[in-house]
This record gives structure tokens, C-alpha cells and sequence, in this order.
């Protein structure tokens, strides 16, 4: 765990006390069968902004706290933990976007909004069901014409922070913006987006690397998500063994199941690292691309085990859907194909580092 | 001699290939090729057409379905080679076996094995012809890989048992006809303790509750057993050899679980040609994402080992006479191979692979996702693999149990 100072624990303690008793996977499956529209509680997106979560990587100038990356997450970290349904990574990676490469107009007019809560914002950016980094949605006269495939959080939002081939443009949900649902198994608010004619402002500043560096943060903070779900599963599963009668004895007896959990917990260790590593590569500003690279295919890798191994260790229990830990398997695949899947990111890192 | 006997069988062969064609050429109707649902076992009882019924009656009367089951119940009495000739023949008609379940698979084979002449005749021709569904009343809450622990009590009333308890996880459960079940008879030994015998689902005091799954299915129930009358004549074997025949069944239902054969057809086409529609290629026709390219290579070549193991394994337990411990190792292989496919397939649709329903996925794009969550289970059910693990180290290799 990575070195906090006095603020991001009691960052970190507020989130962990809030999901673990206002938040907990009843809640989610709370949303999954009254179906709001945006895909999450709005009452529970309230809170989260008002606890000022939506402002943790905007500067105080525009409304945010400035506590920068390792502390935004912190807290996806525990929402992952409870699987609680947010626009908060959707929403703080758009405000990124406008931090990175917003005019000054531009960040005053958005970033309060995005802070406050006011406004949810997502990024609008793959065409197709993978991440590969090519954009073909065009801009002409102030008018943004594509389709976006899987948007995350699409439901909610009114903010689009859309890649397009020459560039990052915002555009407001409103005319020339529909929505086709796209439900995919975990459950959680997916739509293909197309933009037909629609206004769009160009985010002009944050040079050649823009794009990839929004991408950078949508990979990292998507690996803490994800770092939270894997040490739940990693933790629900342990105490299961612990407390499962078989043969007489507690399964956690079992020589085979103890090595199989020791090989998970330093699987997760490794997970961990390289999830921080990413985080502290924001805050410092230093080796971002290949510190988001390792931080995503880590956890593309370790979620990805975990993740199977969490029910095939519970057993026919695992299997049932009154029994969370199938959820958790369930959002991790799509996570694990956002913003780059596992070859994907192994293709990069290996062109990162020239071989 | 052998100069002599070949060409002999060859032709014996060819003709039974030509009497195949003849059936199916009448008896197949067309608008079913291609059908066959791989996850019928799990979704259910799909609604039987006209058509369908026809085929179904088809083979069962030839006993095709089961094609090398004995000829006096009901089976079709097939040499291995015939029955391999009528799969290929149906193969390339777009054909498909309508005969299956949990009766074919490994309640059938037992009961040829163990069963009285009386319990054969009875209960072995239904299920040639497909028209009984029978589930598996073995998992208890607190017998699940610990098999034999299991609590569900039949009380000897004279010409009746008794039988009081619950089971849980029993597939198809809400539509079976009838449970095989293992009980306790004895409380005093736990394995020699145990009875096979067969319990009418329809009975008074039988009573099912869905439970849902990750899958969103719904095809496994608890099933509580109050007070339910199951008649002697329904004990197989003798009282107390219920855990020596349950085993045995155990076995039938790994070597099918693994198998080449229903894996195979669970598989469908090749994860290279799936990639191909899905991915980029370049210039010379190849994926042009090297890691992808990579890890269906590895899959694709450690899937062919598998059929082969397989393959040589059915050989080798048929050459010793009957099913082997080797059904272990099949079933642990098998299974996990039969993951990581559906693991990588979906990997390779991105989240196009990933829809759970609605708008914008093709049918088999959401039958796939639906069949990698149900194939979690395939490493829990039938002996989770540590518990094949286990059989493999102590019955196979010999090591020590753990002290
Ligand atoms: C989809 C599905 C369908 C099923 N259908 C049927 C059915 O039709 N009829 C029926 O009777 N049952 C059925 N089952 C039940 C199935 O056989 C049991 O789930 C299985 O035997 C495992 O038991 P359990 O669920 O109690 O897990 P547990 O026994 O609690 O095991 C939990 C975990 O611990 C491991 N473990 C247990 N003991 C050991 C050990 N000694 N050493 C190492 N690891 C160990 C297991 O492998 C597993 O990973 C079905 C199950 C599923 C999931």
C-alpha cells in the first residue's frame, strides 16, 4: 500500500465507511432491478459529489480539491470494492480531459459543473468493440459527425468528451446526440452514441499527446476500479474457506487451496504495485505511458484470474446469482476489454519500450 | 486370415454407411439442419415441433440414439466403428442426435450395469427413446465435494422406503420425470451407509425451487424430499452399495463431461476462423495482432493434444474393458481447456462478446456469453477438479493422503 498522508486516509476511511455501510453490493442490486435510467442511483451520485469525489483531480481554481490522482483512486478503489454504480471514473476522466487541454474559458465553464456534480461527463472515443486508437468522426463547421460504440455511462451523462480524427471536442448532450442501448453483461449503463451534426468545441490545448494522455488516465483509474474488485473477491473468497465445513474439516485446512490463495495474494501484491505505480506516474508527471500500460495489463491479468478463481474456490455456491461473486466476474470482463484489452496493452508495451 | 477378414469388414462397413444414408436422406427433416442446441441440457426443455418429434421417434425406434446399448432395450446394438460411421454420417447431413440428457449420459450405463433384469427393462427403453428426462439427486448442502456426507435419510417401512431430506443443485430438477439419488440408509457408516435407488419427481411430497445463476438461468433446483414413498423395487444393487454404484456413475458422467464428443460439438469452429471474422488481418491473410495470433496458437495446439488424449484414452480403456480412473484427468483437462476458450473468445470480440441482451448482438454473440458464465461450472460439477486432483494423486500416482 502505498505511503498516504494524513488527508488521504481520511479520504480513503470516508470512502471505505460510506460504501461498506450506505453502498454495499445490496445497493447495486438494488439499481439492477429497479432499472433507473442512468444506470446508477442518482441519490448515491449526490452524495458522492457532495462529499466532493467529483473534483479530486480539478484544480481549486475551478471548484475541484486538487487532491490529485492517488487520492481520486482511493476512492474507485473502494466503489469497485462494492461494486457501487458511479459515473465517478466517466465523470473524472472527462474534467481530465478539459484540465489537459481546455482553454481557460473552457475549464471555467465546465470544470465547477463536472466538480459539483452538476454535470456528468464521459469519453466518447472507441468506434469499435476494442480499443485500437483510430478515430474516424469528423468535425466540419462546429459540427461532430460519428458513431461511438460501448460509451460507458452514456445514460447519465450530458457531458461527451469525444475523440475525433483530428482531435479531443466536447459536445453537450442535446440535438444531433442519440443513444442506442448497449447491455452488456455487468449490467451497468453502455450505449452506442452517434452524433449527427451535433455542436462541438475543440480542446485545443495539451499538444500532439492529448488523446493518449486522457487514455493513460482512463486506463489507470479503470485499474483501481478494478484493484478494488480484486481484493474483495481475493477477501469474500478467504473468508469462505475459512468457514466451509468438508471432509470435517474447514476447506482452508486444504494444503492445495492455501497455495492456490498464497499465489493469489501475491498476484494481488503485484497488482497493487502496479496499479499505485500508475497513480503516482499522474501526480508526478513522469513515465506516464508505460506506467499506465503495466498498471492496466496488471490488472487486466490479475482481475481476470481472481475473478474465476473466486468462484470456482466457493464452489456450486459461486455459481448462484444470490452469491455476489459472480458480479464481479461480470463487470471485470468488460473492464478488462475498455481502453485496451490484454494484447492490446501487451502490443504497447513492447512498442514502448522499442522491441 | 486377416488378408481375408478386412475386406470383408469394409464392406460390411460400407453397406451399414449406405443404410445410414438411406434413414437419414428419409427420415431427417431438412429444416432442422444445423439445429441441435449444445446448451439444451442446461436451458431446459425447448418446445418440440412437429419436425422434432418426428426425428426423435425416428431414432428411438432404431435405438440410434444410443446407438451401442444392447438391442433388447430398446439401444441400437451398433458396434464402436458403426456408431462412429452414423456420427460422421449425421455430421455431414447437418444432422444431430435427439436422444440425451442425464439418462444417456450416465444414469443408462450404470443400470445396464447394476440393475435387475426387471429395473432394465423398465427404465432403459424411455430413455432409448428419448421420452423420460431424468436429473441427479446426489449434492446436499453439506455433501458436496464431501459426497458422503450426505444426510437425505430412507427409513426401511417394510415393502417401502421412507425418504426424508433435501438435495441441491439438481440440473433440469423443475423438468424431470425422475431422480436417480443416492441415500443414507445407515446412519452409522458413512460410505457403506449409502443406497442407489430411483425417485418419482412426480410423487407426493417431492418438491422443486429454481435457483437462479450467474447465467441468469435458471436450470438447477433445491429439491426437498418430505415424507416420499419410494417403492423397493426401486433400490439398485443391494442396500448399503449405493456409494460403489453412485461412484461408478460418477465416472460415466466425468468421461462425458470431458469428452471429445459433446465438448467437441460445445466448441463449434475453430477460435482461429471466429478471430479471422473478428480481427485484422494483413496482407498475407494473417491476424495482424501479434499477441492474439500468439495465444489462439497456444490454445489451438493444446486443444488438438486434448482431442488426441482423449481420443487415445477412450482406446485404451476400451482395450482394458470399460470406463478408466484416466476419466480424471480427461475431465480436468477438458474442462479447464473448454474455459479458456470461451475466455478467449469473448477476449477476441471485445465487448461485442460481452452482451447480456437487447439491441446490437448477434444470437450466437449472446449465447456465447451465456455459455462461458454456465461453463464455470464445468470445473465445479461432476467432482470439482481439485477433487480430481485428488483422485489422480491418490488412486492414480499413489501419494499419500494428507495426515
Ligand atoms: C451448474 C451445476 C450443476 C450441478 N448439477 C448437479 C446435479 O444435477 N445433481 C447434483 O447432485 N449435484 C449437482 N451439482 C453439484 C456439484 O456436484 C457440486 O457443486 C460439487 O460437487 C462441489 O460441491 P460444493 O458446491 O458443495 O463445493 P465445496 O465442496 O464446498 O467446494 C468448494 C471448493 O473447495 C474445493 N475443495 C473441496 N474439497 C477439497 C479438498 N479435499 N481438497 C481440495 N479442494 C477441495 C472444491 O473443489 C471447490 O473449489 C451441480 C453444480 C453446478 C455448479
Amino acid at each position: 500500500m502505498a505511503i498516504l498522508n494524513e488527508e488521504q486516509e481520511m479520504l480513503r476511511d470516508m470512502a471505505r465507511n460510506w460504501t461498506t455501510s450506505e453502498s454495499p453490493v445490496a445497493a447495486w442490486r438494488k439499481v439492477r432491478s429497479e432499472k433507473p435510467v442512468e444506470g446508477y442511483s442518482p441519490d448515491a451520485w449526490k452524495t458522492m459529489a457532495e462529499m466532493g469525489w467529483a473534483g479530486i483531480v480539478i484544480p481549486e481554481p475551478f471548484g475541484g480539491s486538487e487532491f490529485g490522482w492517488l487520492s481520486a483512486g482511493l476512492v474507485v478503489e473502494e466503489l469497485g470494492k462494492t461494486l457501487t454504480a458511479s459515473p465517478l471514473v466517466a465523470t473524472t476522466l472527462a474534467a481530465s480531459a478539459i484540465v489537459l487541454g481546455g482553454s481557460d474559458e473552457q475549464k471555467g465553464k465546465w470544470l465547477p459543473k463536472l466538480a459539483s456534480g452538476e454535470r456528468v461527463g464521459t469519453l466518447a472515443f472507441d468506434e469499435g468493440p476494442r480499443h485500437d486508437g483510430r478515430y474516424s468522426a469528423k468535425v466540419e463547421g462546429g459540427k461532430l459527425t460519428g458513431t461511438k460504440a460501448f460509451v460507458h455511462e452514456a445514460h447519465g451523462a450530458t457531458l461527451f468528451v469525444v475523440a475525433a480524427a483530428d482531435g479531443l471536442y466536447l459536445v453537450e448532450k442535446g440535438d444531433g446526440v442519440s443513444l442506442s442501448d448497449r447491455k452488456l453483461t455487468d449490467q451497468r449503463s453502455h450505449a452506442e452514441v452517434t452524433f449527427n451534426g451535433a455542436a462541438a468545441e475543440k480542446l485545443t490545448g495539451g499538444g500532439d499527446t492529448l488523446l493518449d494522455d486522457v487514455l493513460d488516465r482512463a486506463r489507470i483509474l479503470t485499474a483501481a476500479e478494478m484493484l478494488g474488485m480484486a481484493q474483495q473477491v481475493f477477501d469474500v473468497t478467504l473468508d469462505y474457506l475459512k468457514q466451509r465445513v468438508q471432509f470435517n474439516q474447514v476447506l482452508a485446512s486444504f494444503q492445495a487451496l492455501q497455495h492456490r490463495m498464497a499465489d493469489l495474494f501475491g498476484d494481488l501484491a503485484m497488482m497493487r504495485s502496479a496499479v499505485e505505480g500508475g497513480l503516482e506516474a499522474l501526480d508526478s508527471g513522469f513515465g506516464i505511458a508505460r506506467a499506465a500500460t503495466v498498471a492496466k495489463a496488471e490488472a487486466n491479468r490479475v482481475l481476470h484470474t481472481m475473478s474465476r478463481e473466486g468462484i470456482q474456490l466457493h464452489g456450486g455456491i459461486g455459481m448462484t446469482d444470490e452469491y455476489d461473486v459472480g458480479f464481479y466476474l461480470k463487470r471485470a470482463r468488460v473492464l478488462e476489454a475498455s481502453w485496451g484489452s490484454t494484447s492490446y496493452l501487451r502490443n504497447r508495451f513492447a512498442t514502448l519500450a522499442g522491441y | 486370415m486377416a488378408t481375408l477378414a478386412e475386406p470383408q469388414a469394409a464392406s460390411t462397413d460400407d453397406a451399414f454407411r449406405e443404410e445410414v444414408r438411406a434413414f437419414i436422406e428419409k427420415n431427417f427433416p431438412p429444416e432442422l439442419k444445423g439445429k441441435g442446441n449444445a446448451l439444451a441440457s442446461v436451458e431446459g426443455p425447448t418446445q418440440e415441433g412437429p419436425a422434432e418429434k418426428a426425428w426423435r421417434e425416428a431414432m428411438g425406434a432404431r435405438g440410434w440414439g444410443v446407438p451401442t446399448w444392447p438391442k433388447e432395450y430398446g439401444g441400437g446394438g451398433l458396434t464402436r466403428k458403426q456408431a462412429h460411421i452414423l456420427n460422421e454420417e449425421m455430421a455431414k447431413a447437418g444432422a444431430y442426435n435427439p436422444i440425451g440428457g442425464m439418462g444417456v449420459m450416465m444414469f443408462g450405463p450404470t443400470l445396464l450395469e447394476y440393475g435387475s433384469e426387471e429395473q432394465k427393462r423398465e427404465h432403459i427403453p424411455p430413455i432409448a427413446r428419448g421420452e423420460i428426462r431424468w436429473c441427479q439427486g446426489y449434492s446436499e448442502p453439506n455433501a458436496g465435494s464431501d459426497l458422503a456426507n450426505l444426510q437425505t435419510f430412507a427409513e426401511d417401512k417394510g415393502d417401502h422406503y421412507l425418504v426424508n431430506g433435501q438435495k441441491t443443485w439438481t440440473s433440469g430438477g423443475q423438468w424431470a420425470d425422475k431422480c436417480f439419488a443416492i441415500v443414507r440408509t445407515d446412519r452409522s457408516d458413512k460410505h457403506n451407509g449409502i443406497s442407489f435407488m430411483l425417485i418419482d419427481m412426480k410423487d407426493p411430497g417431492v418438491e422443486v425451487r429454481p435457483i437462479q445463476m450467474i447465467s441468469g438461468m435458471s436450470p438447477f433446483c433445491e429439491t426437498f424430499f418430505t415424507d416420499v414413498k419410494v417403492p423397493k423395487k426401486n433400490l439398485v444393487g443391494k442396500e448399503g452399495q449405493g456409494w460403489t454404484i453412485g461412484k461408478r456413475l460418477l465416472q460415466h458422467e466425468r468421461t462425458n463431461l470431458s469428452g471429445g464428443g459433446s465438448m467437441a460439438r460445445l466448441m463449434g469452429n475453430a477460435l482461429s476462423d471466429i478471430a479471422k471474422k473478428y480481427l485484422e488481418t494483413d496482407e498475407n491473410g494473417e491476424l495482424a495482432d501479434k499477441v492474439m495470433r500468439d495465444r489462439i496458437a497456444d490454445f489451438e495446439i493444446r486443444w488438438q493434444s486434448f482431442l488426441l488424449t482423449a481420443k487415445r484414452a477412450v482406446e485404451e480403456s476400451k482395450a482394458a474393458g470399460g470406463v478408466s480412473e484416466i476419466s480424471s484427468v480427461l475431465k480436468k483437462l477438458g474442462t479447464k481447456l473448454g474455459q479458456e476458450r470461451a475466455e478467449l473468445l469473448i477476449e477476441i470480440q471485445g465487448l461485442q462478446g460481452l452482451g447480456w441482451e437487447g439491441e446490437g448482438f448477434s444470437d450466437s454473440e449472446l449465447s456465447g456469453v451465456r455459455a462461458w458464465l454456465f461453463g464455470k461450472a464445468t470445473t465445479i460439477y461432476g467432482g470439482s477438479t481439485e477433487i480430481q486432483n485428488n483422485i489422480i494423486a491418490k488412486r492414480v500416482l499413489g501419494m499419500l493422503d494428507h495426515q
